[in-house]
């Protein structure tokens, strides 16, 4: 191959790494109005008087908006960037008197500056009847205060939600008889997990921007995942039709699934829907910490059951998920934390998933990479090394023995058939790299010090099977070059590049050759955006599909140039030739412009199944027992991704990954006060791992081939996050004598043996 | 939202001490966390133009200018040969090379703050502070005098024979000290000044013996907060300071 | 009130608001290479030089920087791009948006200590996050670039 496969630099990086201005907020109109929030300081309360009149004094204020701007009879809607009809409830309004989390808008100010803003919202006169809060999620299931107790709560997908019990989601499944095998089994690990809402903490906080075009339509231009999903979400929320609306993104500084849900455009857009003026927001980084869209905590209840020789018989689980104040993705994440962790074990011979997804006065979760499998694999793997301590089994050993292989139908998984997987050359490499047999799992280094291991195994998927649409216009332009339209979005990913690989590959010439356009709904293909690890294989297959036709077309132009029939021709990507003549691209584009039928291309694709990317990953960790310190001396780790498209793109997303696994791992952590006030609220109190806190990060390709991928691809954004948090706990287990079941594990909990932080 | 409605480089002590009396005012050290305050300032007094950013090394003694940075104490050689390191060991992953290019030696002292790493040192050492009203007193003393108006213009550190060392744990490398010490040696005297409680640095002395570093994790108060709880922080506080008396005895 | 502050080589005069930070100054004069990550002098997204000392452009207030020499990285474009082609060959740059502070902070390092340890440029860059890279590749591209820039010495 050519193109695909090679370590080519990423088409924006020398704009990226040149500091040019290519991200929202440096392309916002100068002396556009700038948009605020004035958000609720209480967890559970009714607006039972506003008044903005004096705030609207203030000189430099432009407007101020409450819920009573907000006609009679909206129809809630969703922020969750999925595919309609969305399985994430409609229980939102642009501006509600119900203010249900702290942070929760409560007006909408804009204004010239800012400084004028701030005093405006110091203006703003409320009055609350603050409600009883629901503030622990174990105890929202049918507690007497609903977070949604409005009678125009609507579930659009039978999801199992009910608003009159706090319920988001309920789902069960199974197969096999769950009871029995566990009654039978030698061995049977029963124990709760507890993940907490972790959050993306991109480098670029929530912004977006707004103008009204020639048309008089909204344009929005937003650091968003999702431009299509977007334009419907700011349809609903303003009540006007989506062809009223257009958006764009730029580039994305990061986004990790925060930006799979409509955080900050629906603001703007009605500042400048309403005064048809340019505004702008971007999220301050508290607002990002603390009003936006994190990793769904969750608990996790697992039984395990197993032979004596280590072979798994039977996973139950049990996933409760707090989806916050709103139930943006809660129905869809829970269900990955047991279809992404129980098909790893292919000889089980039972299984049973039961889910439970509930509202509470907190923020809303959203979409964090994982999306419901980092927990789910957590809990399972987790259980999966307590069962290989309990037996005096190799974790590595143990997972030999119970792996799923090419050609197994998962019955947890779908019923998919596994087409790909080289999750035992992962299991190999892995072993080898970090020289487990040699090392041993625990070993003294010193006086109370100790070196030790740990491991764990990780799937995801590559699309949401048969939802997820990818698409793909390419156009032979002048001169011989061609343009690759896309609605997936390059959020650092490097997707613009890796796609280009894809189309030239198919046809014949360097990616170079290939200007990338996207994504902005009025001029990309359909694409359902890039979320769900789908835009690799989904949006990557599209292009391959949308690619041979192109060249199709180029050959039956070039025969018919050369008064030939396709058949004879050949296309080496420079010219057409038949025997002795040739036409070159360049003509062929030429003729193209002059009535011999345009050379432009759309595909689309979908995929019935998700074929899933593996991982294993190991640490070796230096713990200080006496303070609780740890030092990670090393990660390695070994990820089948199908075909790497572009193996330093999969290396440094495996690298990033891993990195976030270790984060949530080791230092992530958010607590709430009593009155339900985020305390982690700043990069000052959310620690996420700085380069002094990781020694070496290590990454092997174990390449599959995935036949119904593009080149044999999959996915590799998120799997890459799932290994570190039972590697971690593992390791930390074993040294200390204590199984962490809670993250994160902090030094505290080390040196006092505390399963939970605050115990 | 942090609004300064005037800022002035003052030319002299004598008029930041001025300007400084009226309560709305406010003297500007590095300036770093000052924007997360949602203070009104009337007048911001800048002392850059005074000289102060000056580290000072004589035969007895080290003067160091309010204006020094965290950088500055952090690379001087004298002062980390006779501190054997350990104001570097103090200072040097404070959050990042940036904002110890910044920050001040004489906005951190001032401002006794709990997390503070650089008046856990320094205490642990023969230091002074220089006030422009209340003179020179010892860094002790001052370290438990309540706010006021006064201008700390230098931090003195005597060069008073002594082994010390620094000991902290952090939850992430550069975050803020679960919990600090700093200890110093003379003779068969010790002193240990332990932080990040996490209230502000405490001190104990006493004699050094096996049961030191127990005796001041049991006479020492400690809180919890989102970093840590009381228990842990006395446990570890009788590892630190039995850690920082191995440091300190090894460079002895 | 007025300061004249010498951006990137021009001499700018004029009147700032005595709380404007820095990072709002070089931003409003087109200096949008230098980002806001936090507002908590954590992230280091916003690294300037003031004189040639980086610093965090969201901590500073402007008026301090009167009379005074800031350079961003729009002031160092032979530089940004000589060694931000080592991050693009390494695919490290990803999302890009701490790019500009983290190659700010690393031309200090190398001007300061032009063969630095591994550890001495995790803490010398420790003050820059990166939510993207696991900073792996990162330190791949400085060992690559300070490889290159001595070989290049060593030729001429």
């Amino acid at each position: 191959m050519n193109s695909v496969s090679k370590p080519i630099r990423k088409k924006d990086a020398m704009q990226l790494v040149t500091g040019k201005p290519v991200y929202t907020d440096d392309l916002a109109p100068e002396n556009c109005l700038i948009v605020k929030l004035l958000r609720s300081p209480h967890a559970n309360a009714m607006i039972e008087h506003i008044d903005v009149s004096k705030a609207l004094l203030v000189p430099g204020v432009e407007a101020i908006y409450t819920y009573l701007d907000i006609p009679k009879g909206s129809r809630r809607f969703t922020c969750a960037g999925q595919t309609y009809p969305e399985p994430s409830p409609y229980d939102r309004l642009l501006l509600d008197k119900h203010v249900r989390f702290v942070g929760d808008p409560v007006a909408i100010l804009a204004g010239t500056d800012e400084k004028a803003l701030q005093r405006a919202m110091k203006l703003i006169k409320v009055e609350y009847k603050v409600l009883p809060a629901v503030l622990d999620f174990r105890t929202a299931k049918d507690n007497p205060v609903l977070v949604h107790p409005e009678a125009d709560w609507e579930s659009l997908c039978p999801v199992g939600a009910d608003n009159r019990r706090n319920l988001c989601a309920h789902d069960e499944c199974g197969s096999g008889d769950i009871e029995g095998v566990l009654a039978s089994s030698d061995i049977v690990i029963d124990r709760v997990y507890h993940t907490k809402a972790c959050q993306q903490t991109m480098m670029e906080p929530f912004a977006t921007f707004c103008t009204i075009d020639a048309y008089g339509r909204l344009n929005v231009v937003s650091s968003t995942q999702i431009v299509f999903h977007c334009r419907r979400i700011i349809a609903n929320a303003l009540g006007i039709p989506k062809t009223m609306i257009r958006v764009s993104k730029p580039r994305i500084g990061g986004g990790f699934g925060a930006k799979q849900t409509s955080v900050s455009e629906i603001y703007p857009a009605f500042v400048t829907w309403k005064t048809k003026k340019p505004s702008k927001i971007v999220f301050t980084r508290e607002e990002t910490q603390t009003a936006s869209s994190p990793r769904h905590e969750m608990e996790l209840h697992v039984r395990l059951g197993a032979t004596k020789e280590g072979i798994v018989r039977a996973i139950d689980l049990y996933t409760l998920s707090n989806t916050g104040a709103y139930g943006e993705h809660g129905p869809t994440t829970v269900g990955l934390s047991g279809h992404k962790s129980i098909p790893l074990y292919g000889k089980a011979e039972a299984f049973r998933f039961v889910t439970d997804v509930v509202y509470t006065n907190v923020m809303s979760a959203g979409a964090y990479r994982g999306y419901g499998a980092t927990q789910g694999l957590f809990a399972v793997e987790s259980a999966v090394n307590e069962l290989a301590e309990k037996l005096g089994i190799d974790p590595f050993v143990l997972r030999e023995k119970n792996i799923v292989k090419e050609g197994d139908v998962m019955p947890a998984y779908y019923g998919e058939t596994l087409t790909s997987c080289a999750l035992d050359r992962c299991l190999q490499k892995v072993k080898e790299m970090i020289g487990w047999e040699q090392k041993g799992q625990v070993r003294s280094v010193g006086e109370n010090r100790v070196r030790c291991l740990g491991m764990g195994m990780a799937m995801q998927g590559s699309g949401i099977s048969g939802v997820d649409v990818g698409g793909a216009t390419l156009r032979l332009g002048e001169e011989g070059i061609y343009l690759l339209s896309i609605a997936a979005a390059d959020m650092g990913t490097g997707c613009d590049t890796t796609l280009a690989q894809i189309a030239a590959e198919v046809l014949d010439c360097s990616p170079d050759r290939i200007s990338v356009f996207g994504a902005d709904t009025d001029a990309s293909p359909y694409d359902s955006g890039s979320y769900a690890s789908s835009t690799a294989f989904v949006t990557g297959k599209a292009t391959e599909k949308c690619a041979l036709k192109l060249r199709e077309k180029i050959e039956t132009l070039g025969a018919s140039l050369l008064g030939a029939e396709r058949k004879d021709v050949t296309f080496d990507g420079e010219k057409v030739s038949y025997q002795d003549n040739f036409v070159t691209l360049s003509e062929i584009a030429a003729a193209s412009m002059a009535g011999r039928g345009t050379l432009e291309v759309t595909e689309c694709h979908t995929s019935p199944n998700s074929p899933p990317p593996f991982m294993v990953g190991a640490c070796e960790l230096e713990v200080d027992l006496e303070t609780g310190e740890v030092e990670v001396v090393e990660f390695d780790a070994a990820v089948d991704c199908g075909t790497p498209l572009n193996p330093n793109l999969v290396r440094v997303q495996a690298e990033g990954g891993i990195l976030q696994g270790i984060g949530m791992a080791l230092y992530e952590n958010i607590e709430y006060s009593e009155e339900g006030v985020a305390r982690h609220n700043s990069l000052m109190q959310y620690k996420i791992p700085t380069r002094m806190d990781v020694g070496r990060i290590r990454v092997a390709i174990e390449s599959s081939y995935e036949p119904q991928g593009p080149f044999g691809a999959k996915s590799v954004g998120e799997v890459v996050i799932n290994t570190p948090l039972p590697a971690i706990a593992d390791a930390l287990s074993k040294a200390v004598g204590v199984r962490f079941t809670e993250l994160p594990i902090l030094p505290e909990q080390i040196a006092l043996k505390k399963r939970f932080f605050r115990e | 939202m942090l609004q300064i409605k005037r800022y002035v480089r003052a030319t002299s002590l004598a008029e930041a001490y001025e300007l400084n009396r009226k309560k709305s005012n406010c003297i500007l050290g590095g300036g770093v966390w000052l924007r997360l305050s949602n203070r009104r300032i009337d007048t911001a007094i800048d002392l850059s133009d005074l000289g102060l950013d000056q580290i000072e090394e004589s035969e007895g003694e080290f003067s160091i200018g309010c204006m020094a940075t965290i950088r500055q104490i952090e690379r001087h050689e004298g002062l980390n040969a006779y501190t054997s390191g350990a104001v570097r060991d103090a200072v040097q992953d404070i959050v990042g090379v940036q904002l110890r290019n910044m920050a001040t030696v004489g906005g951190s002292l001032f401002g006794r703050f709990g997390f503070s790493d650089l008046l856990t040192v320094f205490c642990a050492l023969d230091s002074y502070v220089e006030l422009y009203q209340g003179g020179i007193i010892s860094l002790r003393e001052f370290a438990n005098k309540p706010y006021d108006r006064d201008i700390l213009v230098r931090l003195i550190v005597k060069k008073t024979p002594l082994a010390c060392a620094f000991a902290c744990v952090r939850n992430t490398r550069t975050d803020f000290s679960v919990l600090n010490c700093a200890v110093s040696v003379q003779g068969n005297r010790a002193l240990a000044v332990v932080g990040a409680r996490p209230m502000k640095a405490a001190c104990y002395e006493g004699e050094l013996d096996e049961s030191f570093p127990e005796r001041v994790a049991s006479s020492l108060s400690f809180g919890s907060n989102l970093r840590g709880s009381e228990a842990y922080r006395r446990k570890l506080c009788a590892v630190l300071v039995r850690r920082a008396l191995e440091k300190a005895g090894g460079k002895r | 009130m007025t300061v004249t502050i010498f951006l990137n080589g021009n001499k700018i005069t004029e009147d700032v608001s005595p709380d404007e930070t820095l990072l709002s100054f070089v931003r409003s004069h087109g200096c949008k290479s230098v980002k806001c990550g936090c507002e908590t002098t954590n992230c280091g997204l916003c690294t300037v030089f003031l004189e040639d000392t980086p610093v965090l452009s969201c901590a500073l207030l402007a008026v301090r920087a009167d009379q005074k020499k800031v350079t961003t990285l729009e002031g160092l474009p032979k530089e940004a791009e000589e060694f931000g082609s080592f991050l693009a060959d390494q695919g490290a740059e990803q999302c890009g948006f701490c790019n500009p502070g983290l190659i700010m902070n690393a031309i200090a390092l190398f001007r300061e200590n032009p063969h630095p340890s591994d550890e001495e440029i995790k803490r010398y860059l420790a003050g820059n996050l990166c939510r993207c890279s696991g900073y792996e590749g990162q330190m791949r591209a400085i060992k690559e670039f300070v490889r290159w820039r001595d070989s290049n010495e060593q030729r001429q």
